[in-house]
């Protein structure tokens, strides 16, 4: 049997430029045996949904730790206008109680608050992953 | 929640239509060696053979993606649709991998007549991923008239892109190594073009020179491997290249790979590679009896070779 590991973008649009942390969680990703497409600070939504689509992700991990993350619910409707619903988006950094309510609605799967162990998102992610594929048998 | 799954009901007839997503599922089925991936790559046949593939090898940090990307401007001012295959390593300890190749192709990242795709090369050694060739294919039929497959950052040995490559660059970064390195077989030698990037470095010189010298020291036919100065960071050397890689593909166009001698050459390897796995589970007190033998010095490889394969070939004909 070959192996299928998860695959995961872990990214960050708008323009907060720390990367610290998408680049601990992206290494950590990849200490769990996931294949992480990393991209630098400072993407825009076209370009992160091309990119969603092309290398077929199951998982988009936004990073956000200076108040980018209400973009994220513009980057969940590109996602459905461009039919990539099936793609679970989390959400770690910085972000305030109430707008975490927000980014649920919009249909984020998770928000990562500080303070989060790599452990526990790993966990996630492999759990999203298991969900989507068992919805797109092919 | 299936809304977003109707493009995989004729995965063949999407991809040709060039419906980017049924694209991108479909590789990685292609990838993950399903059911479904297998019986697409069947269907697939008939329809490769027209894109033109260019194999980009060399060593890690030496420029590969930014020469890739400037590869992709060139071709998309000449009027091409572009599909580029970037392969980076899997960890050998926890099977992850960090695919950051396509961050170096800046904004043709979001043009509509490129697709990038990135895979993980799961412990293959060659310098691609076992599927990157069927990988290929797919892109092959979806219509991109040039295919560009970037190896992981290769040695002196990985030279499998040769097998699946039309032309093949390799990347040399200036001052690796002496004259005696560019004597070595290997890498330098599946080279139609060498190029020496980050040309405005100061060893650029010396490196051109010893793979000048390199190259005058052997006996070619159809084409002579050229060397050529870039920097791919400003684009300087980059349309000579594209150039350089038109005339190669005029030049070789006898031997492209959607030649038989491609076919035959992945026809071996997938035989090969379908051998090793089988006598790899091969199980059983006569297969442990064969490696005692060989253990205690009774039996050659050689001979345990032919007696594996028998094994095999028994086990299959009773499953």
């Amino acid at each position: 049997m070959t192996t299928q590991p998860p695959k995961v973008l872990v990214t960050k649009i708008g323009l907060d430029g720390h990367d610290r942390g998408s680049r601990v969680v992206a290494s950590a990703l990849r200490d769990a045996g996931m294949e992480v497409v990393y991209t630098p600070p400072w993407q825009d939504i076209a370009a992160v949904v091309k990119l969603a689509m092309e290398e077929d992700v199951d998982v988009i991990g936004v990073s956000s730790l200076a108040t980018d993350h209400l973009i994220v619910p513009k980057l969940m409707q590109a996602l459905r206008a461009a039919g990539l619903q099936d793609i679970a988006v989390i959400v770690g950094g910085i972000v305030p109680d109430a707008d975490e309510a927000k980014l649920l609605e919009a249909g984020v799967a998770k928000v990562f608050h500080p303070g989060s162990s790599l452990a526990d998102i790993a966990a996630e992610v492999g759990r999203l992953t298991r969900a989507r594929r068992a919805l797109n048998v092919t | 929640m299936s809304a977003g799954l109707q493009a995989d009901a004729n995965p063949l007839a999407a991809i040709l239509a060039g419906e980017r997503r049924a694209l991108a599922r479909a590789m990685s089925a292609v990838e993950n060696e399903t059911a479904a991936g297998k019986a697409l790559l069947h269907e697939l046949q008939p329809h490769l053979g027209r894109a033109r593939v260019l194999g980009v090898t060399g060593p890690p940090g030496a420029g590969k993606s930014t020469l890739v990307s400037a590869l992709i401007g060139a071709w998309l001012s000449r009027g091409a649709t572009v599909g580029v295959v970037a392969v980076d390593p899997s960890s050998p300890f926890s099977g992850g991998a960090i695919l950051g190749d396509r961050i170096r192709m800046g904004a043709h990242q979001a043009d509509e007549r490129v697709f990038i795709r990135s895979l993980a090369s799961r412990g293959h050694g060659g310098g691609l991923s076992r599927t990157a060739a069927r990988v290929i294919d797919l892109l092959d039929a979806a219509g991109y008239d040039q295919i560009i497959v970037e190896t992981v950052g290769a040695g002196q040995s990985e030279v499998e892109v040769a097998e699946i490559a039309d032309t093949r660059v390799v990347v040399c970064p200036p001052g690796l190594g002496d004259e005696v390195q560019a004597l070595k077989a290997g890498i330098l030698e599946i080279a139609d073009i060498l190029v020496v990037n980050k040309a405005d470095l100061p060893l650029a010189d010396r490196t051109e020179r010893e793979l000048l010298a390199m190259l005058s020291l052997r006996h070619y036919d159809v084409w002579t491997p050229q060397v050529l100065r870039t920097i791919a960071t400003s684009g300087e050397g980059v349309a000579e290249l594209a150039d350089l890689i038109e005339r190669h593909a005029l030049a070789c166009a006898s031997q492209r790979r959607s030649h038989g001698g491609r076919v035959r050459r992945l026809i071996a390897a997938s035989a090969a590679d379908w051998v090793k796995r089988r006598v790899e589970g091969l199980a059983g007190d006569e297969f442990e009896e064969l490696c005692a033998r060989v253990q205690s010095g009774e039996l050659d490889y050689a001979s345990a070779d032919l007696r594996a394969v028998a094994l095999v070939l028994r086990a299959e004909k009773q499953a």
